[in-house]
């Protein structure tokens, strides 16, 4: 792992466990500071659970996870809050507060964390909003946003206060291509011009690829392969190739573990 | 029978998880109390929909069950000649009983439902996780308000509902029945003690206050965030603060009016 020196989150001997299922199994990786890194995996293989982890909404059965130095598990629910306010995390859901118009959901991280006077509190959530190009947006309920709209006032809400690390959690899934569309060039224009480091988690490829710096690829808990984009598509292993190119087939079976097809219709017992 | 054992034992420790659970949650809220700036107009947003949205049943309800026992008091008293204590009865069956515990029930299914399944939606779409990482604890500002919204209207609402019900008892006693005015309140006032009555009643709304409350919202933030997860846990709650109104109803019954 070659940005070790320079990583603005490191995790070390991560482990995660649902019950009896490895989520993550002895988990070491590092995600370098000021670049888009893209966290990728079939569905149900952690990565949401990753973000919440980073975000220490939930604590690992063991390892460590270090952003700017500071190990997350060891911290308190003080440090933790004050440490999250340097995180921006968009929900795949948008996760606006339905009670709250588009101004005051921007507003949101303004108020409770600074006492910025209400004329420049004004100003700062119509420079977010115009950067995510929702500025006309900004007296509407987020009921009545679409879906693509509401996900890019969260990203508004999430970059509120210029956080050191944007965490994207599936951004892409459920949108049409021209909301898909901004996003990616959204996630890429923001990293570029506030200078954060972004973690993207995500499962659609052509988008995924286009901008991150970086890939880990997750399955079976544990990272199976990583690099840049160039090296991911010319990776020979089955595994990563089966992703990749979204074969239904391979060593990611097509078929859920069944008893055997024919004896199962033919015989009344398992039939049962 | 070896398996009966098992799901017995692994309820009753799921029940006592459940109970620690809500225990630290009780504490971590009390403790998460917000400050001054940010908690006062959220507490007086909430009183607004817990507290001031529940008036109209509260005092629809108050005034026909005070007419309905005035109504059941005559009929009988009526017999005996003595249907001047209709007033006396009245009052001490709403003051001592019927103003605490009916306005509990009616409380926990208009306001108590409405948190779980408020604070519960909020979980299921991510508000409550989203609020986490923007650095803001919830249970300062989502749960510690409703909590306290809670536990101060509903003594407000029980005192409304006796109010509202004794006038219920006048409208249908003394209006329609035509008892002497002046027996109907004077029996009242010799009858109803401020000490042993008005303030026990008083208590009793307070401690059902602090039971429905905690358990809305407990439900909810400790619900399963599906929609199947959210119906179940808006169903314990009406169903859990029931009994809770109405086993302590009998506890504290028993304690302040039981040494005889």
């Amino acid at each position: 792992m070659d940005q070790s020196s320079d990583a603005i989150v490191r995790i070390r001997g991560l482990t995660f466990r649902r019950g009896e299922r490895y989520i993550f199994n002895d988990v070491s990786f590092d995600i370098p500071r000021g670049q888009i890194t893209a966290v990728m995996g079939p569905s149900g293989t952690g990565k949401t659970t990753l973000l919440r982890l980073i975000g220490g909404q939930i604590r690992p059965d063991a390892g460590t996870i270090e952003v700017d130095g500071a190990n997350i598990p060891d911290l308190n629910r003080r440090e933790l809050f004050d440490i999250r306010e340097r995180m921006g995390m968009l929900f795949q859901s948008g996760a606006l507060f339905s009670d709250l118009s588009v101004f005051e959901n921007v507003a949101f991280p303004l108020r409770v964390h600074t006492r910025l006077p209400e004329d420049m509190i004004r100003d700062l959530v119509q420079i977010k909003l115009q950067s995510v190009g929702l500025r006309g947006a900004v007296k509407l309920m987020p009921s009545e946003l679409s879906g693509g709209m509401a996900r890019r006032v969260a990203l508004a809400r999430a970059i509120a206060l210029d956080p050191d690390i944007m965490m994207y959690d599936e951004p892409f899934t459920g949108q049409d291509p021209i909301a898909m569309g901004v996003l990616v060039k959204l996630i890429k224009s923001l990293n570029r011009a506030l200078g954060h480091s972004s973690i993207v988690v995500s499962h659609d490829i052509q988008e995924t690829l286009s901008i991150a710096d970086y890939i880990y690829l997750i399955a079976d808990a544990e990272v199976v392969a990583h690099g840049t984009p160039h090296d991911l598509l010319a990776e020979e292993s089955p595994k990563v190739k089966q992703f990749m190119q979204g074969l239904p087939d391979g060593p990611v079976p097509f078929h859920y573990p069944a008893d055997d097809y024919l004896s199962s219709l033919l015989d009344p017992e398992v039939r049962r | 029978m070896i398996d009966q054992v098992q799901r017995l034992g692994h309820e009753t420790l799921s029940v006592l998880a459940s109970l620690g659970r809500s225990g630290i949650f009780l504490l971590q809220s009390l403790w998460a109390w917000p400050n001054l700036r940010t908690g006062f107009p959220l507490l007086m947003k909430q009183l607004h929909s817990v507290g001031v949205l529940s008036l109209v049943i509260i005092v629809v309800s108050g005034l026909f069950i005070g007419m309905v026992l005035s109504l059941q008091g005559y009929t009988i008293l009526v017999d005996y000649g003595s249907e001047q204590a209709v007033g006396q009865m009245v009052a001490l069956s709403l003051v001592r009983e019927l103003s605490p515990v009916v306005t509990a029930l009616l409380f926990a299914g208009r306001a108590g439902s409405a948190l779980t399944a408020e604070i519960g939606l909020m979980k299921a779409t991510e508000q409550l996780s989203s609020m986490e990482m923007i650095g803001v604890d919830p249970l300062r500002r989502i749960v510690s308000p409703r909590f306290w919204a809670g536990f101060y209207s509903l003594p407000l609402l029980s005192m409304i509902f006796s109010v509202v019900g004794v006038w219920g008892g006048v409208l249908v006693g003394v209006e329609w029945l035509g008892i002497y005015e002046g027996s109907f309140w004077a029996n009242m006032q010799a009858a109803v003690d401020f000490r042993e009555d008005v303030v026990n009643g008083v208590i009793k709304a307070i401690a059902f206050g602090f039971v429905v409350t905690w358990i809305a919202v407990f439900q909810g933030y400790d619900c399963v965030p599906t929609s199947e997860g959210i119906s179940k846990a808006t169903t314990k709650t009406v169903v859990y603060a029931s009994l809770a109104i109405l086993g302590l109803d009998f506890l504290l019954t028993a304690l302040m009016f039981g040494d005889f």
